[in-house]
């Protein structure tokens, strides 16, 4: 869809987008092209890129060679401060509720949205 | 009124030269000699879904193979949910006379056919294709990140949902077509290597080949007829990413529809098949279905709550994590279980006769919920 397009995009471009609805503000992830709750249009904002460990996981079996590879790697769950949540990767010693900010990592030709602890 | 009234299954685990159909014609024919009927007198058909035999049209493709002429069929797709569902929806169509006796069947060679390596892959593909699955998830992950959540906020310790390995180990010892049957303790769970934390290998289910059937009829026939007193469903995410929250995804409604449809109080139930894919999903299930409080599904666990002594036994073929998950199938064989016990037909294993069974079926990641309640009459 042409929104996940827009939204890997601008992981390459370094910035991380959500969207919000014109009609009733609501803010929306993964994007789509209306509104779930009321239908309106929605517009694209950019993250602040900071947010807080929601579930983590460090995954040793991996589900493919190119991630065997990488393993372990942690999988986080990040509610984002505009008050969206998203999977993502994340550095070691991360616990639920730690502060973090975004960075991107390269992986399989794809930028990766990557949390960090923020200090 | 809609009664089970007979179930059939295979094995379960490693089983050679063996495809996902003929698996189910075994179970199939298993289930109609313990009903006692003929093909013909089946006039609807139910199946799951197959890993390795994905077809667009997968209940007929078994109609024409095993010889059944049905006047309603279709498969239906809802993960660990779906033997409870085709259950439902089974006891709904002999209920509004669409049909009189309804064939419900499962079956899978995950483990011979697909292989580990290639059933982990294709199950991860459940997650999100754009914002999960390009992180590399596994469904052992997608279940660790509910698990942290879990602990962050009820507490608990690896310790505990070790419990239910344990517990599921030791029944699956009474059956002898379990996959795993070893006896195992709470210390060689905690031993056994992370798969996904807090996930460990003697934490998650094994893959499995296996099948299940069962005759869902509209009148109370058979040698010892379950009348399927009790259903209800909910579908609150698909993908956990999503969830609104995982240490509260709201099933109580779900469990005491089921119950208030049936007419029987908690208190009344004496026998549980919950599904248990991982020992943290059958925690949660437990507890949220209310039959735990919050956060002490295993500390019961540890009390013998569950236990074939106790007043609620628990998956008493050894569920998913040892009886094995061959895909619907495993969730259908929970029900297979059930049935045996409340008919008094499960052999060495059988317990001291029960009236009332709840049952509880999760697929995705808890993202859709299947609640029965069977009573023997």
């Amino acid at each position: 869809m042409n929104e996940d397009r827009h939204f890997w995009e601008g992981c390459d471009e370094g910035e991380l987008r959500y969207q919000l609805c014109t009609a009733c503000g609501d803010v929306q992830f993964p994007p789509r092209p209306f509104c779930r709750h009321c239908g309106g249009r929605p517009r694209w904002a950019v993250s602040g890129a900071r947010g807080c460990v929601y579930a983590l996981t460090s995954v040793a079996r991996a589900p493919s060679a190119e991630f065997a590879a990488l393993a372990p790697y942690d999988i986080l769950l990040v509610d984002l401060d505009e008050g969206f949540r998203m999977m993502a990767h994340g550095g070691a010693a991360l616990g639920i509720g730690d502060r973090v900010r975004l960075t991107f990592r390269v992986l399989g030709g794809r930028s990766l949205p990557y949390f960090l602890k923020d200090h | 009124m809609s009664w089970i009234v007979g179930v059939g299954d295979t094995p379960c685990g490693r089983l050679e030269g063996e495809s996902a159909l003929s698996l189910m014609a075994k179970a199939a024919a298993a289930s109609l000699e313990n009903a006692g009927f003929e093909r013909g007198e089946i006039d609807g058909l139910l199946c799951g879904y197959s890993g390795t035999m994905p077809h667009l049209m997968l209940s007929t493709v078994f109609a024409e193979y095993f010889g059944l002429k049905p006047r309603y069929a279709h498969a239906i797709q809802l993960g660990g949910a779906t033997g409870g569902a085709l259950t439902m929806l089974a006891g709904h169509l002999v209920a509004a006379g669409a049909c009189e006796r309804v064939l419900v069947v499962a079956g899978d060679n995950r483990l011979t056919g697909q292989g580990r390596d290639e059933a982990v892959k294709m199950l991860a593909q459940v997650g999100h294709h754009q914002y999960e699955v390009p992180f590399g998830p596994t469904i052992p992950a997608y279940y660790g990140l509910v698990a942290s959540r879990y602990r962050h906020v009820h507490g608990g310790s690896d310790a505990d949902f070790a419990e239910f390995a344990v517990l599921m180990r030791r029944h699956a010892g009474h059956h002898p077509g379990a996959h795993l049957r070893d006896p195992i303790t709470v210390d060689d769970v905690l031993a056994s290597r992370v798969i996904a934390s807090p996930l460990k290998l003697l934490d998650c289910c094994p893959v499995s080949d296996g099948a299940a059937a069962l005759v869902v009829s509209n009148k109370a026939e058979g040698r010892a007829p379950l009348r399927l007193a009790g259903s209800a469903q909910a579908h609150p995410h698909q993908h956990v990413s999503f969830a609104r929250d995982l240490a509260d995804f709201g099933l109580q409604g779900c469990a005491e529809a089921a119950r208030r449809q049936a007419g029987v109080g908690i208190k009344e139930v004496d026998l549980l098949g919950i599904y248990d894919s991982f020992t943290i999903t059958v925690a949660i299930l437990l507890e949220e279905t209310g039959f735990a409080p919050r956060g002490q599904a295993g500390a019961l666990a540890r009390e013998g709550v569950f236990g074939r002594d106790g007043p609620t036994p628990l998956n008493t073929h050894g569920g998913l994590l040892s009886f094995g998950h061959s895909g619907v199938a495993g969730g259908l064989c929970h029900l297979v279980e059930v049935f045996r016990q409340m008919a008094g037909e499960a052999g060495a294993r059988q317990l001291t006769r029960r009236k009332t069974a709840f049952v509880h079926g999760d697929g995705g990641v808890l993202s859709s919920h299947v609640s029965l309640v069977l009573r023997a009459e």
